[in-house]
């Protein structure tokens, strides 16, 4: 057998935890070689982090405990060596790209300081490792880099931080990078030059690169092979395009099945007169303007998208919609009666049409509480709505509507997954029967084949009870299949407005266009002509 | 940065003027000092004379602005005790005070990061379970106990130091030792929670994956971050020395301004006591500014 890069052999990790023993990953290999990119793809919960983890000695043990298996280094077995020796090849060697620049960062040490001390670690002298992290943060790109190494993390916008995370693995010149789920925080269009630099500085230094991703088009756009995981164990691995265009394994097909992007556009219903319209509003945040003369139009049991980057106000539309934050002008008549100027009583009667569904179910919901009171506080609030006679009948219904069972009700957030908590959001939400959900980013934080049952659900709901929907999203092949409008905001104004069909296929707006280029599709052929028009456009 | 320090002396003038009215008033409950300080045979012409010249003749509310109108102009008075200035008598016995809370202090505060970090680093370890068992006991040890106790043992029993007093090195042994217990108890267990923290944090991750050290990663990485919290209870426990340790400066019969208030307090001395109050006022009000510049220069993010 020839020998790789870097190799994972038969690899077994178990965790011991209060209720038992869970086997995070069973008899995984898989391999690395120079220049090549290999993704490991799979959904939360599926141990696809955990063989990364395994060659960085980065499980606690205990909990954890590596039952079988070898990790094949340098002609060594990583696993069979003492700690400084470990100690000796992260980050010299084997350097590591983590999801969420902002937590994985010190934030109490400026990132000139951070990067340095990767090469100090290593034994360089500390004028030369200040030399070359001036030359690193200039290369990934970084605005006056002179002075960026004396900021602090929180200083810096998400894909800045995420551009020096890399500068920081790619210090000591590794040979391989492991980059966990790299761009999963990341806007669209920074996800895709993250992705790039990647690729760019790959080709300089012929780098092996390990990415951990749920996503099928970041392993499209990126990898050479893929290996798909799930439950602790690899179904399927191969060329990228052979396990997209002939998956073998059903979990495979379900996953490329579940991409969204691909369904049927949605036509709008009617020109009816709209439930809610929106004028001209305003907000600025001290000197920055939050929006900037937004306005809109939904119809009921419509949908509408708001589709933009972080900071392009689409989650303060939400927020001011809601009256949670109060617009500066501008005027949102919801059947004709101004939300902005209601009283406080008129809105408090008001809530029950308007309900929210919020991004992170694990904050939205009180975990002190059990589902029946999660969802029966609405009722609390507004007794006139039911009986408490029927609550329980009520709260077992919508619980059914949102496809989980009745016997749930007793059971407290925690004990469900990120797809069931965000069920239970929504079944809340539904308890007030609204007419107008407002969804922000309801789906972004759950795995793409739950994402899919969500998106289900509300299609349901829509149809089958005629609830508007104001559906916040960054995430352009979900909306796409969603929604009967696409509003795109950038900076604070509505930059683009029109059916999906309109947006999709022949959008007006530069940004537009630039947002749509940007996002990746999973299919591996599309992804490369992209990429060869994006070079040729380049060049 | 000038305007938080403006802002902060302002609001601290406020319950320091508060506080000033109130034990003006609430000491001259407690009796007048004429009986206490003149014979008891002294003829009422004596008592007048003792009266009139403390000025204890004007009413209470004509008394108070006397003492304003002094104060405003740096004279707190003079001690009838001591037949000195007020303030004079009080600076003395703070900087016994001040030094005494200095030093207990740094040693605590290192002691407690070390051991309680290290507790921190492998939970549920021997270590960890040791220091808990301790630091627990120190925390809710009755401090006045301890100190007599120590007295019996290592100044009467065994002799290797002295009962009370100041003057030799020896005479800080014991009243250090005795007031280090507590805070260090209760800091050990602040430590080790906000260090568990620390610890379990995505960059100490990216550190390891960077190959740094681990005694580099516990004291350097997470250390600063856990510092926040350990910095507010130091600050609260330095504060309660500051005051004067009363009972244990009392038992070891130590000169700070903690026995001072007590002492002055008993002998209806009033211009001391409100001295001292407001010398430790000061000190402690300087001490939480100190602190919050400690939180700037620890977080940058609290900077800006």
């Amino acid at each position: 057998m020839a020998d790789h890069l870097l190799e994972v052999r038969n690899l077994s990790v178990e965790f011991h935890t209060a209720g038992g023993v869970v086997k995070a990953v069973n008899d995984v290999s898989w391999h690395v070689d120079r220049r090549e990119t290999l993704a490991i793809l799979g959904e939360s919960g599926s141990g696809k982090s955990v063989s990364t983890a395994a060659i960085l000695d980065l499980i606690d043990m205990p909990p954890g405990r590596i039952t079988s298996g070898e990790i094949r280094f340098d002609g060594r077995d990583l696993l069979k060596l003492g700690a400084a020796e470990r100690r000796d090849i992260n980050g010299r060697r084997i350097a590591m790209i983590f999801q969420d620049p902002l937590s994985h960062l010190n934030p109490v040490y400026n990132v000139g300081w951070q990067i340095v001390e990767t090469m100090t670690a290593h034994g360089q002298s500390r004028a030369k490792a200040q030399a070359e992290a001036l030359r690193l943060v200039t290369r990934v790109g970084i605005p006056n880099p002179a002075e960026a190494l004396r900021k602090y993390p929180h200083e810096f916008s998400g894909g800045q931080r995420q551009r020096l995370m890399i500068a920081m693995a790619l210090a000591m010149k590794p040979d391989v990078i492991i980059a966990d789920e790299p761009t999963t925080a990341l806007d669209v269009t920074v996800q895709a030059e993250v992705l790039a630099l990647l690729k760019e500085l790959q080709g300089e230094t012929g780098m092996g690169v390990v990415i951990i991703t749920h996503d099928l088009g970041v392993v499209a756009e990126i990898a050479d092979r893929v290996v798909v995981m799930n439950a602790g164990e690899i179904v399927e691995s191969g060329t990228t395009r052979d396990v997209y265009h002939n998956p073998r394994h059903p979990y495979t097909r379900k996953l490329i099945g579940a991409a969204p992007g691909k369904g049927e556009m949605h036509a709008p219903l009617s020109t009816a007169e709209p439930v809610l319209k929106v004028r001209n509003v305003m907000k600025t945040y001290g000197t920055f303007k939050a929006l900037d003369g937004v306005g809109l139009d939904l119809m009921a049991g419509e949908t509408l998208a708001v589709v933009g980057e972080s900071g392009s106000g689409k989650s303060t539309l939400a927020r001011i919609l809601l009256r949670l934050d109060e617009a500066d002008a501008g005027e949102a008549l919801w059947k004709g009666r101004d939300l902005f100027r209601m009283s406080p009583v008129e809105l408090f009667v008001l809530r029950r049409d308007l309900q929210m569904v919020f991004q992170d179910p694990t904050q939205s919901l009180n975990p002190r509480m059990t589902v029946f009171q999660l969802i029966s506080e609405a009722w609390v609030i507004h007794p006139e709505i039911l009986p408490k006679a029927q609550w329980r009948r009520r709260v077992a219904d919508l619980l059914a509507q949102v496809g989980l069972r009745p016997e749930h009700a007793n059971r407290y957030p925690h004990q469900f997954s990120g797809g069931q908590r965000q069920r239970i959001a929504i079944a809340r939400a539904l308890a007030l029967e609204p007419e107008l959900i407002i969804c922000d980013e309801a789906v972004s934080a759950l795995d793409v084949s739950v994402q899919a049952q969500v998106i289900d659900l509300l299609n349901r709901l829509r149809r089958e009870m005629g609830i508007a929907f104001i559906f916040i999203a960054h995430d352009l092949p979900v909306v796409r299949d969603f929604a009967d409008h696409v509003m795109v905001m950038r900076k604070g104004r509505v930059v683009e407005y029109g059916t999906v069909r309109q947006v999709f296929e022949a959008p007006r707006d530069p940004y537009t266009q630039a947002l749509l280029a940007a996002g990746l599709d999973p299919d591996p052929d599309v992804q490369a002509a992209r990429r060869a028009e994006r070079l040729s456009v380049r060049a | 940065m000038l305007t938080f320090i403006r802002k902060r002396s302002v609001a601290s003038l406020i319950s320091l003027v508060g506080l000033v009215i109130l034990v003006f008033f609430l000491s001259r409950l407690t009796g007048d000092p004429t009986d206490l300080y003149l014979p008891i045979d002294a003829t009422d012409e004596m008592r007048a004379q003792f009266r009139e010249i403390y000025g204890l003749n004007d009413p209470l509310i004509v008394q108070f602005g006397h003492y304003v109108g002094d104060l405003v102009q740096l004279d707190f008075g003079e001690s009838i005790r001591k037949a000195r200035p007020a303030i004079d008598v009080v600076l003395e016995a703070f900087v016994w005070t001040l030094q005494l809370a200095v030093i207990t202090m740094a040693l605590v505060t290192a002691a407690a990061i070390v051991v309680g970090s290290l507790a921190a680093f492998r939970v549920g370890g021997f270590f960890d379970r040791v220091s808990g068992v301790l630091s627990l006991v120190a925390a809710s040890a009755p401090d006045f106990w301890i100190a007599i106790v120590a007295i019996v043992v290592f100044a009467v029993g065994l002799g290797w130091l002295p009962t009370s007093g100041t003057g030799t090195p020896w005479h800080w042994i014991l009243p250090i030792a005795v007031l280090f217990i507590r805070p260090f108890g209760l800091i050990v267990q602040v430590v080790r929670g906000s260090m568990i923290n620390a610890l379990s944090s995505a960059y100490v991750k990216t550190a390891r994956a960077k190959g740094i050290k681990t005694r580099k990663i516990i004291f350097v990485h997470a250390l600063r971050n856990a510092m926040l919290p350990i910095i507010t209870v130091i600050g609260d426990q330095a504060a309660s020395l500051l005051n004067g340790a009363v009972v244990i400066e009392t038992i070891f019969g130590f000169p700070g301004v903690g026995k001072l208030m007590i002492d002055s307090i008993l002998q209806r001395d009033f211009t001391v006591v409100l001295a001292s109050i407001m010398v430790t006022a000061l000190a402690i009000f300087v001490m939480n500014l100190l602190i919050d510049l400690a939180y700037a220069a620890l977080d940058p993010r609290i900077r800006h």
